[in-house]
């Protein structure tokens, strides 16, 4: 019934799963085991390019003959106007924030991702876990419970993180949408000044995600390059993987 | 207070809420899956039959998580007494009979305050669901668990499904040490057996202290 035999339950999700199983305890009437799809999931902070570069991989990978979906933080049908309700009234504290967004992943985790994997598709995820991870730590949320929270994740295939420094994360989120609330992360009452609390929420931030990286098995990727350059590196390591999951590939 | 529907937990709390407040206890009570914060997404959820065994589990750990924070604690730091309608234990209960994995459920509510005193109201699946169409109750499609698609019967498909829910409610009994009312008797009788479970719980001074020491 359960899907527990490689994961490992008491710790829920952390490193040590294997890839297209729950990380923890799961769901189960559920079973995952077996099937054919993949995920492949693309974090990292804003202004990385994380669309840019999923549209590009699509193309990529349709063109290949691969079927692809998207998803994409906060985008389920059911969540999406109560999260931005809550995030518009303030009324939102950091265990219901974060457990608002677990139900959002739980929806596209059993609408969109399990049926895509178990027909097959590259599910292509703009952001996954981790960044609700990363936010809920920078909060004070405990890391245990999180991650026993999110047991119910399936373990992708690959995690690239697009790593940006501070400086560069700051100047290229100021250019493209500026500043929010809660990206500024003004709920942690940093300071009144909106650019030191949005700078210091930025750097606790990155150094949340650093210290992910090897529990969870990140591929790292310097996204302070240009995006063809950073495109190249997906589509190599990407394409070695499928190669040797499928054998031979779809070839062209 | 805990117990499945028609097991009269409601009426008791209500009775119970009554004889505190008349003996000079401040009261608040608060009612499972009752915030504001997740209304809206249960609602069209509901609605359109969409909610997954995890995402109902998630909202009301999300609801629980907000009253919490703004209805419990406080007034537990206030030093005044919460009576909740239904706790964690229906969590418990409910999901797991949806098929959501027991100990994820534990560890997931593990930020809930444990209760000084949890009572469950137990009832025979058949007392409940006489009361309920007695009352001419309309059940409801969650609560009759119509989501599990077990039967097409709406009351075919309460009795199997709030039967399964009885069944997880006895598993609880040992395990969180809940205190047990029969809740076949009468009303009366049940309240007097709940006013003796919380009288020997809380700390309820006599109210025979002199004026004079208060000026």
């Amino acid at each position: 019934m359960t899907n527990r035999s490689t994961s490992s339950p008491e710790d829920g999700a952390s490193g040590g799963a294997r890839p297209g199983s729950y990380y923890g305890y799961g769901i189960p009437y559920l079973p995952i085991d077996g099937y054919p799809g993949k995920i492949i999931a693309i974090e990292g902070t804003d202004g990385v390019g994380r669309s840019t570069q999923i549209r590009l991989l699509r193309e990529w990978l349709e063109i290949q003959g691969y079927g692809v979906i998207e998803t994409g933080w906060t985008r389920s049908e059911l969540m999406q106007p109560t999260i931005n309700l809550a995030k518009a009234s303030n009324t939102l504290n950091k265990l219901t924030f974060v457990l608002l967004y677990a139900t959002d992943f739980a929806d596209r985790l059993e609408k969109e991702i399990i049926p895509a994997l178990k027909a097959g598709f590259i599910v292509l995820s703009d952001r996954y876990i981790y960044t609700a991870m990363a936010r809920a730590g920078v909060r004070g949320v405990d890391r245990q419970w999180i991650r026993s929270l999110y047991g119910f994740a399936i373990a992708p295939h690959l995690v690239f993180y697009l790593k940006l420094d501070e400086k560069t994360l700051i100047r290229r989120v100021l250019q493209s949408r500026g500043m929010d609330y809660w990206e500024s992360g003004m709920d942690l009452k940093l300071g009144d000044d909106i650019y030191e609390s949005f700078r210091a929420y930025q750097r606790a931030l990155l150094r949340e995600y650093a210290s992910m990286a090897d529990e969870f098995g990140f591929r790292m990727l310097d996204a302070r390059r240009r995006i063809d350059v950073i495109q190249d590196e997906l589509r190599r390591q990407i394409g070695a993987f499928l190669a040797e999951s499928d054998g031979v590939g779809v070839g062209v | 207070m805990e117990g499945i529907d028609g097991s009269g937990k409601t009426t008791q709390l209500a009775l119970l809420a009554k004889w505190l407040s008349a003996a000079g206890h401040p009261v608040l009570v608060t009612e499972w899956n009752s915030s504001a914060l997740v209304k809206a997404a249960t609602k069209t959820g509901k609605k359109k039959n969409a909610l997954t065994p995890m995402t109902f589990s998630l909202l009301h750990a999300t609801d629980f998580a907000d009253r919490l924070l703004y209805n419990i604690i406080p007034p537990l730091k206030a030093g005044m007494i919460v009576l909740a309608d239904r706790y964690a234990y229906t969590a418990f209960a409910r999901d797991a009979t949806r098929g959501v994995d027991r100990n994820w459920l534990r560890e997931l509510y593990s930020f809930a305050v444990r209760p000084d005193l949890a009572v469950y109201f137990r009832v025979p699946i058949d007392v409940s669901t006489d009361r309920l169409l007695a009352r001419r109750v309309k059940l409801k499609f969650y609560e009759a668990g119509m989501d599990m698609g077990w039967s097409n019967s709406l009351v075919d498909s309460f009795r199997l499904f709030q039967g399964k829910v009885l069944d997880e409610y006895d598993r609880l009994v040992d395990e969180f040490g809940l205190s047990v009312v029969d809740a076949v008797g009468s009303i009366t009788e049940q309240q007097r057996i709940f006013r003796k479970l919380v009288t020997q719980h809380l700390e309820i001074e006599p109210n025979d202290e002199p004026l004079d020491e208060l000026a």
